[in-house]
């Protein structure tokens, strides 16, 4: 393995919680938000991080960021302990958060940049370089000079995306990069990162929902649940360990009783003429069509690929369904996105 | 290349987004002269029946009008300045964001609302005060000195006005109401700072009270600069023993407010 960049050796936070438990009485729990987690990522490798809710993910990526001081274990970015040198690490790493922005909402996109160019003092010349090719790379040029507030959601993802990579940061934290976002924002917002990840050599850590985020761009995934990691290895192993399933949908002409589909397809639910239809994710859904399409009166059909949550769910508990909303984590003024 | 050189980037920044809002600028002119003009016959009325009220003479309680209406929106007196975005940013928990920049969050919103305050001062100032210096007595000083003297104390009463409501912002941290924050900088700024009647003019203990309180160092410490009531170098050493103790209470209550986010994530 090439150089470890992000490098975790049995790292653990644990949360101090009070909660009022009565009148005036209060109560104080211990809460393991992360517990002994150890992996590293080498530079430049592209690395999708997730986990239900809860899992310590928003955890991980602030003690990485420097936000957050580990209660115990040793981690190292670049070389460097982030939380004592959260700002000299600043400078060298980027972070997009797919619900929030940091851009100027009131001013212009390019106002933002400019900002950017002194907060991370980044030299006249190379800024110059590096807005050129991100408003090339990710299509900026008509909207420099749009007022933030006025830009589409896939229009001011991308211009988040761009202000993360102006200073040329070795490492990108990206959290739900393309939620909301439609079918060619997507797609587009994928084919940059590729590439950022490629010819720069950035080292990439994505958290996600979007399994299809995941299956485009990264080679390896970790799964966290509950602060541990239970998973560390490629996707389709994940498929694998997790079974999931895919899901046809059909609709028929009228109402009919269950399809009879070739196992291990089965029928999951029925309501009027429409049918649901469960199969293995590893499998083509064209056999399937085709001998529903040959017995049966179609009208409609569409396929529908197993959530994150869903996979894991399956992996953890070995059953389908949402995995247990994660215990109740008393009040907070700073609402989490994990 | 500074790491400084972000903060008059971000004042500019501020400045031009203030500027954008044209219609919100001439209605507020609007407001000011017409809050001016209510408040300046109230004033004739009163230093009418109790002549010499507060030390005032008739010109100078309406100079004290205007200057009152063309500082209201600098100083942010009722609120309405960055730290209605910050008490957005705490309460919705995109503050988090904040903490990943290489930048000192006081620092960021002072340059922040000093853009705000110096175009408030030019847009929101001006013509309110010039309305009331023509069409009504003034007591306005005639020497340069003077007014070079009144904006050195208008930019350590911006330092006071900044300080008083960064306090008030961080606090959402833990009350978790920005709604009843707002009020509170609104009422203790109109109260305190002498909006409604010059804190002169407060009787007995009352008036010693509010004189000696910060909000007294954003409009009546000013005011009296300009109209040579009080001399410069004692109004600075006021103004600024507020400033110094205020943002340095600021970076103390910030390092705990930081902490705290970093404790609420999960």
């Amino acid at each position: 393995m090439a150089e470890a960049f992000i490098e975790l050796d049995r790292v653990e936070k644990v949360f101090e919680v009070r909660r009022r438990a009565g009148f005036l009485r209060r109560e104080r729990r211990q809460v393991r938000a992360v517990d002994s987690l150890s992996f590293t990522v080498a530079r430049g490798e592209m690395v999708g991080y997730i986990g239900p809710n809860g899992a310590g993910k928003s955890t991980t990526v602030k003690m990485l960021t420097g936000i957050l001081t580990p209660s115990a274990g040793r981690l190292r970015v670049a070389g460097i302990d982030p939380s004592r040198e959260r700002t000299r690490l600043a400078h060298r790493m980027g972070v997009v958060f797919g619900q929030r922005t940091t851009l100027w909402w009131d001013l212009p996109l390019i106002d933002s940049y400019r900002l950017m160019h002194r907060m991370y003092r980044i030299p006249d010349a190379r800024y110059r370089e590096n807005l050129d090719r991100l408003v090339e790379l990710l299509g900026l040029g008509e909207l420099l000079d749009v007022p933030v507030r006025q830009l589409s959601l896939g229009q001011r993802m991308r211009g988040d995306i761009a202000a993360a990579l102006l200073h040329d940061p070795e490492v990108l934290y990206l959290d739900e990069p393309t939620i909301g976002l439609d079918v060619i924002s997507r797609t587009r917002v994928r084919d940059f990162l590729r590439q950022v990840n490629a010819e720069r050599a950035t080292t990439v850590l994505l958290t996600t929902h979007d399994l299809q985020d995941i299956e485009q761009l990264c080679s390896r995934v970790m799964v966290i649940d509950h602060g541990r990691l239970v998973y560390d290895g490629a996707l389709a192993g994940l498929h694998e360990v997790g079974e999931s399933e895919r899901t046809l949908v059909v609709d028929l002409e009228r109402e009919l009783p269950p399809i009879e589909a070739p196992a291990p397809a089965r029928v999951v639910r029925v309501v009027g003429p429409r049918q649901w239809l469960a199969f293995p994710a590893s499998e083509s859904a064209a056999g399937l069509v085709a001998r529903i399409a040959a017995r049966y009166p179609l009208v409609d059909l569409s396929v529908r690929e197993p959530d994150i949550e869903a996979v894991i769910a399956k992996m953890l508990h070995g059953t389908e369904g949402t995995p247990e909303p994660p215990p109740d984590r008393d009040a907070s003024p700073v609402p989490e996105s994990s | 290349m500074g790491a400084w050189r972000v903060y008059p980037a971000v004042a500019a920044g501020s400045f031009r987004r203030y500027a954008t809002y044209r219609a919100a600028t001439a209605a507020g002119v609007f407001t000011n002269t017409v809050f001016g003009l209510i408040l300046v016959y109230t004033y004739l009325a009163l230093w009418e029946a109790r002549p010499g009220l507060g030390g005032y003479d008739q010109a100078q309680a309406v100079t004290y009008v205007w200057l009152g209406q063309a500082l209201l929106a600098m100083l942010a007196v009722q609120g309405g300045g960055f730290e209605s975005e910050l008490m957005e940013r705490i309460r919705t928990g995109e503050i988090a964001v904040d903490l990943y920049r290489p930048v000192d969050p006081q620092w960021w919103w002072l340059a922040h609302d000093m853009g705000r305050a110096v175009f408030q001062l030019l847009g929101r100032g001006v013509v309110p005060f010039l309305f009331g210096a023509l069409f009504f007595p003034a007591a306005l000083p005639g020497e340069a000195a003077v007014w070079g003297a009144f904006l050195v104390s208008l930019l350590l009463a911006m330092l006071v006005s900044f300080a008083i409501r960064y306090l008030f912002a961080l606090s959402v941290f833990w009350l978790l109401d920005s709604q009843g924050v707002a009020q509170a900088v609104m009422v203790t700024g109109v109260f305190c700072s002498g909006m409604t009647l010059p804190l002169n003019a407060f009787p007995g203990g009352l008036g010693e009270v509010v004189r000696a309180l910060p909000w007294a160092a954003q409009l009546q410490v000013p005011a009296d600069v300009l109209m040579g009531e009080t001399a410069a170098p004692a109004a600075y050493l006021f103004q600024a023993a507020w400033a110094v103790a205020l943002l340095a209470a600021g970076r103390l209550v910030q390092s705990a407010a930081t902490r705290r986010v970093v404790v609420q994530g999960g």
